[in-house]
This record gives C-alpha cells, structure tokens and sequence, in this order.
C-alpha cells in the first residue's frame, strides 16, 4: 500500500511556539487516520503541516510524494483542507462561493449543483448569502467546496463540530465514501464515540508530538476491500 | 556548553553558545568609531560654531548649514542602505539584512527630522518663511513620512515570523517612490515659481568654512555608522535572546503532555511539581531525540 | 496569470455587486467630503473654481483608502486566506485581480465626483481627452500601490490607521501629476497642455512601476504561518 503521509519528528513553529514538537506518523492510502487530543495540542497544526501551509522548521514531512521541507506548495493543489474558518466569501451565496471555488481550483463547474446537492443545500439554500446561514449550513457549504476538489488527501479539522445528528451522519457518510474510493482521510475530531466508529486508526496527539497510536473500530470489510485495491 | 538556568525548577536546558558570540552592545570596533566621531563632531562644531568666518551674506545663520547639510547626506545615506538592505533581506533571506535596513531607518528618522529642523530654522532668517516647497525640501519632508511609515511597520509586525519580508517589501516599494516624488515635485516647483530656489544661496564656500562643511560631514558618516553598529547589535542580541528562549519553549510543550497525563491518573497531585521520575515519563512518552539538547 | 486575475476581479466586483457598500457608502462619502471642502474654503467660487483640481483628487485619494479597506477585509474571513493558497491561483494574478477591482470601483467614483464637482463648484469641462487619459493613469497607479499595501496590512493589528499612514505618502506624486494635467483640462492655473502630457507621462510610469512592483512582491506576501 501507498505511503501518502509520512512525518517523522516534524518540528513546527507558529511565531515563536512550537506547535509541533517533534511529531512521529505514517498514513497510508485509503486510510481514515483520526487525530484526537486536548485543546492546544497541535491537531490543527498537524493538518495544515500536512497542507503544505505552514514551514517545517526541522524533521522530516513527505505528502503525497512531495516533500514538504523543500517545496509545501507543490502538496496543495492536491489537498483539501476544512477548517475552523469556512473559508468562504461572506457576501456571496452558496452557489456563488462553489462556482468561484471551482474557477479558482480549475475544476470543471458541471459539478457545482450535483456537489450542492450532496450536501443537502440544494434549492433555496443554495442562492442564500453565506453570512445568513447558520453555523451547520456554513460547514455543509464549505464540504461541497472540499468535494469539488477532488482531492487525494483530505485533511478535517472537527468536521462534526456545530452540525446536528443529521449532519454529522452526512459528514461520516462522505468521509466513508471517499475512503472507499481511494482518499486518505485524516479527521481531529471531539466526537470520539462517532469518529473512533469511522477510523482505520486513531493518533493522540499532546503536547506537540503523536503520544499514542491505536486502532479504531472501522468495520474490517472496508479495510479488507482497503487492502486488495493496494 | 554552557548550561542556561531558564528558571523552570522542572526542566533544564542544554544549550550552546558559541564562544566569540557577542555578549554585549559595545565591540572594539564601535568603541573606537564612537570615541572618533566623539572628537570629530567636537572639532567639527568647534571650527563651524567658533572658528571659520560668518558668511558674507547669510551671517550667523549660514553656520546651520554645517549641521543641515551634512545631516540631509546622512539621511539620504541612511534611506540608501534601507533600500539596499531590503533587496538583500530578499535576495539572500539572512536575518543580518533585515537588522540593518530596521536599524538604518531608525537612524535615518533622527537624521532627517535634524535636517528638516536645521533647514527651517536656517529658513527663517534668510527667506523670510520657515518652510517653501522646492523640491529638495519636499522629498526629504516625504521622505521621513516614509521612514516613520516603516518603523511603525516593523513595530507593528514585531514578534511576526514573516516580519523581515513584509517589512523588505514594504521598503522597496517605499524606495521606488522617493525618486518618483523627486521628479515629479521638481517639475511641480518649476511649473508654479518658475526657478528653483538654491539651498546654499549664492555665496561661494572657500577655506576654512569648506574644511568645517567637510569636517561636519565626516562627523556625521561616522556618527551613522556608529549608531547603526551599536542598533544593529542590539537587534541581533534581540534575536538571540528569543533564539534561546525557543528550546527551552519545546521542551516545555513536551513537558505539558506528561503533567497532563499525570493530573489525569492522579487528580490530587499538582500538577505542576515535576520530580526527576517524571522527567522519565517524558523520555518515555516523546518520540525521538530532535536536534536540540534535552537532558 | 490573467486568467486567474479576471476570476478574482470578477468574484471582488460580484461581492460588490451584492453588498452594494461602494455605491451605498463610497460614494456619498466622496460628495460629502466635495461639500466640506466647499464649507471650508470659499463659498464665493472663485477659490473653489482655482482649487477644483486638487479638491477632486484628494477626494479620490481619501475615497481610494476606504476602498481598498474593504476590498481586503472581505479576504479577511476566516479560513479565506488558507483556501485561496490551496487553490492554486497565481499570486500575481490575484494581484492583478484586486487591482482590476479596485480599479473599476475608482473609475466609477471618479466620473461620480467629477460631475459632483461639476454641478457644485461650477466647474466647465475643458480637454475631457486629456481628463480621461489622465484618469485611467492615475487610477491604475492607485489601484496597483493601494492593493499592494492593503494585502502587506492584512491581518496586522492597527490595519485601519497604518494603511493610510503608509499608503497616502507613497501615492503623493500621483496627487501632484493629475493635479497639475487637470489644471490644464479645466482651465485653471498656468499649465500648459504639453506639460499635461508630461505629467500623464509620469502618470504611467508610476503604475507600471507599482504593477510591477506588485506581481512580483504578492507571492511572499500571501505565504504566512
């Protein structure tokens, strides 16, 4: 199988903290890796790292083939990142805000409504101004931005925080999906009862540095299928 | 190896200083530069207040010139190496460039804010108005707004991890305007009045008045000198310091993993006595050593 | 490059098109201030009628600073920053982007504050070939300086009162050119058309300088931890 995440002993500053100490994981393609640990220790970093958004001040970082010592610009086109900001153009709608996304990412804007669609935003929703949603419908926005992507790695930061039942379960759905289809998920999540069901594996993450590693309760078929597609 | 007490009862730290690092805002070298423009500026003063001859036509006040004129070369010396240093913060990305265009421009607003003073007090008498807007007046006027305009960037960015681009960018930028404003206001003044005004009026300087021009302009290059080793020290100590303060920083977040485990096992413990055992658990629960020293 | 320019040109004039705030806003403000100065010079019309040139862009420049603060405080959401990196545009087609967008509003407020001028300070049009050459140049420049400075501010604390500290010295020589080639349009002052041309010349070459300036300093720029 594909090593697609690789870190070893990554160091990485914010200012003059470091927020990754010295962290220590492998992922593999087709896996759901969930990052948990206390407020404060480095889950955020660790994704954006993975992003190629932040510099690594030492240790070794390799995504998806590029090293991200050298060159973490080269990692982003391929990555989607969620955030805890939206990412999205407050006065602009729904349908607006996917169509400027797709332009910008060069994605074909044929899929705009069937992404829109997915997420449950379609009809109304869709022409609302994005400042006028609420906090759920602003996340259920900014997936379909990620599914327009059509990303390899996806990297989510508490993707289950201010989503109802219904939407939580939307986000395990499309996270099982993708994993299915071959994207590597890593997720940090404080949903551990629902997030741990959906993992391959699951990271601790404290203090900077991954302090334990276990497995998560991912039905086995999947990881099986995972295998055999290599 | 010298081995820094950071204060933290819990955790020390290992860390190596080079041995000819500098210890202090004074080297040789700024000692004796500084000792010479003391005498130099003393001197210069000397001849240009006291010694030489009052100006045929300017009398008395036409000695302002001594400091006016040598200052305004300063300033604009001072504006050179910012820009300078900018394009080399962003050409060879070393720490060193940025300290000089920060401490240059500070320098630079003392010496600019000195000839504008000179200039209107020397004005006065002579012109008749403390202030005209001829195009030498004009740019060095834009010129220390500009200054202020960095300085007040680089204070405001300060602590930043990107702070030496922005800020070199932010200088170049304001560089390619001075030449600009310089043009443009030279056109303007002969638009509108018809003839330049002369600074120096029309008298001519022979003798002694010029080995005092000469002198004070000399007093000044050193002086800047001077004041941008002894500011450039202080930065680069500045640096260092935070340098420092970093390992002891990752130490200290690895630390917090284990006192956070040990508040979870045993919540009547404080959390914040570590004994020499946990310092175990530490080892046991980070990866692999990194590249800083931790004992 | 351009290509990525005019999506994000298209996106700032879009979010204008919504929210509206420099048709709502900008523009009132830009006539107010051509009020104030009414109040505070010369109701007689004749200081007016000399001053216009240099009333009407201070305006413009004082109009430019409210501008470009906002065209950058609707990147300043949260997460935007993060997403336009992993998109994969160009920095330097952003750039020209923003500067397209600030342009286009600039432009508009322009031909709103002329004729604002026009019916307040009774100013009678003279060469409007020369006014609109030197329009186009001196809004090109600040656009490019003004977009260059507001994404150097962005998410730096105190934005509001370095932007225009750092901002309104450096776009001095724009106020002197088109002042000087607008006194030659309208008729006021002593300047003849040929030097009008010259000062449209500097016009130009200050934003080129600044375009240039500006696609090549946006990629660092945009990179932060």
């Amino acid at each position: 199988m594909r090593r697609v995440v690789h870190l070893r002993d990554a160091v990485c500053v914010l200012g003059r903290f470091p927020a990754l100490a010295g962290a220590t994981l492998q992922v593999d393609a087709g896996e759901i890796v969930l990052l948990q640990g206390p407020n404060g220790a480095g889950k955020s970093t660790l994704l954006r790292l993975c992003a190629g958004l932040l510099p690594l001040q030492s240790g070794e970082a390799e995504v998806l083939d590029c090293d991200l010592s050298t060159d973490p610009r080269a990692v982003r086109r391929r990555v989607a990142l969620l955030g805890h900001g939206v990412g999205l153009y407050e006065e602009l709608t729904v349908a607006d805000n996917v169509a400027f996304w797709t332009a910008a990412t060069k994605t074909d804007r044929g899929e705009i409504d069937a992404a829109i669609a997915r997420v449950g935003l379609a009809g109304r929703l869709a022409h609302v101004e994005v400042a006028r949603l609420s906090a759920g419908q602003r996340r259920r926005a900014a997936l379909a931005v990620l599914l327009t992507r059509h990303a390899e790695v996806w990297l989510l930061d508490e993707p289950h925080a201010g989503l109802d039942a219904q939407g939580r379960d939307l986000v395990d759905h499309l996270v099982a999906t993708a994993a299915d289809a071959g994207v590597t998920v890593l997720v940090a999540s404080h949903d551990l009862d629902r997030a741990t069901a959906l993992a391959d594996r699951v990271a601790t993450i404290d203090g900077g540095v991954v302090a334990a590693l276990g497995d998560g309760a991912r039905p086995r078929r999947s990881r099986e299928e995972l295998s055999s597609a290599g | 190896m010298t081995s820094i007490d950071t204060g933290l009862a819990q955790v020390r730290t290992e860390v190596e200083v080079p041995r000819d690092a500098p210890v202090g805002t004074g080297s040789r070298a700024s000692r004796i530069l500084g000792v010479v423009t003391l005498v130099l500026t003393a001197v210069g003063l000397a001849y240009s207040l006291i010694i030489s001859p009052p100006d045929a036509n300017q009398s008395n006040a036409g000695r302002l010139l001594y400091i006016h004129v040598p200052s305004a070369i300063v300033a604009y010396v001072a504006f050179g190496v910012t820009a300078l240093a900018s394009v080399m913060v962003l050409w060879r990305k070393t720490e060193v460039w940025d300290l000089i265009a920060g401490a240059s421009a500070e320098i630079g607003i003392v010496f600019t804010s000195l000839c504008l003073i000179t200039g209107m007090l020397w004005g006065r008498p002579i012109w008749g108005v403390y202030w005209t807007w001829d195009a030498r007046l004009t740019t060095t006027a834009l010129l220390l707004v500009l200054f202020v305009g960095y300085v007040a960037l680089r204070r405001a960015l300060a602590g930043t991890a990107n702070r030496a681009k922005w800020c070199a960018i932010a200088g170049i930028v304001a560089a390619i305007d001075v030449p600009i404003v310089h043009e443009s206001t030279n056109w303007w003044v002969t638009l509108h009045q018809g003839q330049t005004v002369r600074l120096l009026g029309e008298s001519e300087i022979g003798g002694s008045m010029l080995f005092s021009l000469l002198l004070m302009m000399v007093a000044g290059l050193c002086g800047y000198v001077w004041l941008l080793l002894v500011r450039f020290r202080v930065g680069y100590l500045a640096e260092r310091v935070d340098e420092y303060a970093f390992d002891e920083a990752i130490a200290q977040r690895r630390a917090e993993a284990a006192s956070q485990q040990r508040t979870a096992a045993h919540p009547d413990t404080p959390a914040h006595r570590d004994t020499p055992s946990d310092r175990a658990d530490t080892h046991r629960i980070a990866t692999a050593s990194t590249s800083t020293e931790v004992d | 490059m351009l290509a990525d320019a005019w999506i994000i040109a298209a996106k700032d004039l879009r979010i204008e098109w919504r929210s509206r705030v420099a048709f709502n806003q900008l523009a009132p403000f830009a006539l107010v201030v051509l009020v104030l100065f009414a109040f505070a010079l010369d109701s007689q019309q004749t200081v007016l009628a000399e001053a216009t040139p240099g009333l009407l862009w201070i305006t413009i420049l004082l109009a430019l600073v409210l501008c470009v603060q906002r065209t950058f405080v609707t990147e300043g959401a949260p997460g935007l920053a993060d997403q336009l990196r992993l998109s994969g545009l160009d920095p330097a087609g952003i750039f020209l982007g923003k500067t397209l967008g600030v342009f286009v509003q600039l432009v508009a407020l322009e031909i709103l504050t002329f004729v604002g001028a026009a019916i307040l300070y009774s100013t009678e049009f003279g060469s409007v070939g020369l006014m609109i050459c030197t329009a186009v140049a001196a809004s090109v420049g600040l656009a490019a300086s003004g977009s260059l400075y507001g994404a150097l501010l962005l998410g730096v604390r105190g934005r509001e009162t370095l932007l225009p500290l750092l901002l309104l010295p450096v776009v001095a020589p724009v106020l002197i050119g088109a002042t000087s080639a607008f006194q030659a349009a309208l008729g006021t002052g002593d300047v003849t058309l040929d030097q009008a041309w010259r000062w449209v010349g500097l016009l130009t070459a200050f934003a080129v300088a600044y375009l240039l300036a500006g696609v090549f300093a946006f990629g660092p720029l945009l990179e932060d931890t």
